[in-house]
């Protein structure tokens, strides 16, 4: 008896191809996206964060250490814009063109050199002369600062151990209150024998690939070798960093659910036969399919109003001072996810079909778009991946708007993909939908 | 009933409600309807009868303009099935309970009365009449879900004629209901045919046909193969013989040839065959004794359209 309730179980499942091909792809294709996420397909578990240098010293030092920044493993340190058509060799970044990309969300944090860095470089304990490095920081990105700084410690003391030794043999010299003169032949030997490799290092640069550096002990304070100041351009003022972004995230991958299951409506018809009768009337598929998209996209903005009145409410998400943009923003939102729904519809023929295609495909695009984990922990390559998801262009709009407050014009390049996008998914959902017109 | 709302095009006074010419539609190999013709005249009530696989479903589709057809033409009251007049001038009552099962009476007339381009008063005693058509007044807020099986009947059957279409066509209404429901069909149908209205019946109970049809088509293997009053199918089929029904026992003998060298046709153990007088029994009675047949059942009656459907086909109408 208990046989005969698996057999026709299994039978049922094999009968549903889509269906029974999915539930095992399902978790294989999930467990993949989780394996690049946290296990990056680099071979490390930390992803590199981006950091906008600016060498306001331009001394010696000052380039050693940039270049050492430029060859750490963890960073991805930029000392200039990337090229343009309008602009083919943009000038280095200035504190100021710095702290304005950080605020345009280019980089999670800006590292300043402070003039008079070669000068006096590092100091022994806290206190000194030493002047105080700057770090800018986005803090949607709780991670970027406090790896910068630790790194920023790590590179100081190996790419430049001249310098290390030098600031070491004053510190000795002025404690024990004076080096015999053979004493100090023997330092300034052994000081250029050690300048010679810091050059080669540089030219070479070999500090890289020693080894993932601890951020640990990486707290913007003034105990390290070098100080550092770490001041948030981007949200001070804001009470919960990461509320607009997971109320973004969280509320697409949502939306992206009901979409489909709006959208499912139609396969519901189509067995029952409501579909049938309905386009023998006066309604084309056109006009079927618009009918439902704007139902599913009014559906989905009201899913978003009521996600963020209630983030607004529970977490003090400043909401209504930022109404303009959230409504243009979830008005192109809804209406991409809708036109997604639309096509999942149409390409499923069964309502299990669409359960576990649209199960896969939103998870998916949920996991690398941002929704599920926060962007700062990603690789650069699952980050470019993510652009391939709505949730990505979605967020990062959302973040425009509640978290660096831009003007609703800065929001050109997200309604362009997502208006875009939705009008070609639409447009294939309408040609794929060609089967439920005629036989 | 009175006829349908505003035409928006001229229409021949001579044209029909119905025409169906060199119809032919295929699926891959498969030849579903292979050359079917047909006319309905004003106010008749036609009758279209198959077994399963006949090709009556893909005609039934065609009519309705939900079906490329490969070859012919259909025609209501002198338009394509896919133009607005004629979508205006069909009523389709499908075979399936094709209405939203959450919302209730009034809101799916209401519903489907807006998809056939219905709006404001119109619409308002579109659906009242519907309601009152289909005896739902008193259910008319009850959501479908919460209905009898013959209820839902009713109203999969108000919802096809919310626009006052001039012809309808009516799937098998009645499949599925229990035989007071069943009655309260008829009396809606026949309130149709009272106001007028030209119908397209399809059934597999025959004594539904004979009640409510004027004219009837037997279509099979894609194609018409007998088309006319009843007393005329029967006429046709038959002449002025009566049906005998001969039950037989198990036996090692082909039943079928026995059968057809006698003119008739056997299966399951039943033969079916015709004669002229009562006393022609006695030698079918002798044959099958000589041939070592056991009679369990013999009757005999005048043929009726049952009769016809298995004579020309060879197959019960409800197999």
């Amino acid at each position: 008896m208990i046989g005969t309730v698996i057999q026709t179980s299994f039978r049922a499942l094999r009968r549903d191809r889509g269906a029974f091909v999915m539930s095992f792809i399902l978790p294989i294709g999930f467990f993949t996206i989780f394996g690049f996420v946290f296990g990056s397909m680099r071979g490390s578990s930390t992803p590199r964060v981006t950091v906008l240098v600016v060498d306001q010293d331009h001394s010696d030092a000052s380039r050693v250490l940039v270049a050492g920044l430029e060859h750490e493993p963890s960073l991805h340190a930029i000392t200039h814009p990337g090229p343009t058509r309008e602009n083919p060799a943009p000038a280095d970044y200035t504190a100021a063109t710095a702290e304005a990309a950080v605020r345009n969300g280019d980089a999670p944090a800006a590292l300043i050199i402070p003039a008079g860095f070669g000068a006096n470089p590092v100091a022994f304990g806290p206190g000194g002369q030493r002047p105080t490095f700057t770090i800018l920081h986005d803090s949607s990105d709780p991670v970027a600062a406090q790896v910068v700084a630790g790194m920023l410690q790590k590179t100081v003391m190996t790419s430049l151990p001249a310098t290390m030794a030098t600031m070491g043999s004053q510190y000795f010299d002025r404690e024990v209150g004076g080096l015999t003169s053979e004493q100090r032949k023997q330092m300034q030997l052994g000081l250029a024998r050690l300048r010679q490799l810091q050059d080669q290092q540089t030219q070479n640069g070999s500090t890289a690939g020693q080894g993932t550096a601890s951020i640990a002990n990486s707290a913007p304070d003034n105990g390290g070798i070098v100080a550092v100041n770490v001041r948030d351009v981007v949200g001070e003022k804001k009470k919960s960093p990461m509320i607009s972004y997971y109320a973004a995230g969280v509320g697409v991958m949502f939306l992206l659910f009901t979409a489909s299951g709006a959208g499912g409506s139609l396969l519901d018809e189509s067995d029952s036969g409501a579909l049938d009768r309905v386009l023998s009337a006066r309604v084309t598929m056109t006009a079927l399919l618009l009918g439902k998209l704007i139902w599913s996209a009014l559906l989905a903005f009201a899913q978003l109003t009521i996600m963020f009145l209630w983030a607004a409410l529970i977490f003090h998400l400043d909401f209504f001072s930022h109404l303009p943009g959230f409504v243009v923003m979830t008005a192109i939102t809804s209406f991409a996810v809708a036109s997604f729904g639309m096509l999942l519809a149409s390409l499923a023929r069964t309502r299990g079909q669409l359960a576990a295609f649209s199960t896969l495909i939103i998870l998916t695009m949920s996991a690398l778009g941002g929704s599920m984990f926060p962007k700062f922990i990603m690789s650069d390559a699952m980050l470019r991946v993510g652009y391939f998801t709505f949730n990505s262009w979605a967020i990062e709009g959302y973040q425009k708007i509640f978290w660096r407050d831009e003007p609703i014009r800065s929001l050109g390049p997200e309604a362009a993909v997502l208006l875009t996008s939705g009008v070609v998914l639409f447009l294939l959902a309408r040609w794929f939908a060609r089967k439920w017109e005629y036989t | 009933m009175a006829a349908s709302r505003n035409n928006p095009e001229p229409v021949a006074a001579e044209a029909l409600p119905l025409q169906v010419d060199d119809v032919v539609k295929r699926f891959g190999a498969v030849t579903a309807v292979a050359g079917v013709s047909f006319a309905i005249a004003p106010g008749a009530c036609f009758g279209l009868l198959g077994p399963n696989g006949a090709g009556k479903s893909t005609l039934i589709r065609s009519i309705v303009g939900r079906v490329r057809l490969d070859a012919g033409s259909i025609a209501i009251f002198g338009h394509s099935v896919s133009s607005a007049a004629a979508r205006a001038d069909l009523g389709w009552v499908p075979q399936e309970l094709a209405i939203y099962p959450l919302l209730t009476c009034r809101e799916n007339l209401q519903a489907f009365g807006k998809y056939q381009g219905l709006r404001g008063r119109v619409l308002h005693d579109a659906i009242a009449w519907c309601l009152e058509w289909a005896a739902l007044a008193d259910r008319a807020g009850s959501p479908v879900k919460t209905l009898s099986g013959g209820m839902k009947r009713r109203l999969n059957m108000a919802a096809g004629l919310i626009h006052r279409p001039r012809l309808v066509l009516l799937d098998e209404p009645t499949v599925g209901v229990d035989p007071q429901s069943r009655n309260r069909i008829f009396e809606m149908v026949e309130a149709l045919r009272s106001a007028g209205t030209t119908i397209i019946y399809t059934t597999h109970y025959m004594e539904e046909a004979e009640r409510l049809c004027d004219r009837i088509a037997i279509i099979d293997h894609g194609q018409i193969i007998a088309e006319g009053t009843k007393e005329e199918l029967v006429s046709r089929s038959f002449g002025s013989r009566s049906s005998v029904t001969i039950h037989v026992g198990a036996t090692q003998i082909d039943l079928a040839a026995w059968a057809q060298a006698r003119g008739g046709t056997a299966q399951d153990g039943v033969v079916h065959c015709s004669v002229e007088r009562p006393s022609e029994i006695a030698d079918l009675l002798e044959a099958a004794t000589h041939d070592r047949l056991e009679i369990l059942d013999v009757t005999m009656q005048r043929p009726n359209l049952e009769s016809v459907f298995l004579h020309l086909t060879g197959k019960e109408l409800r197999s």
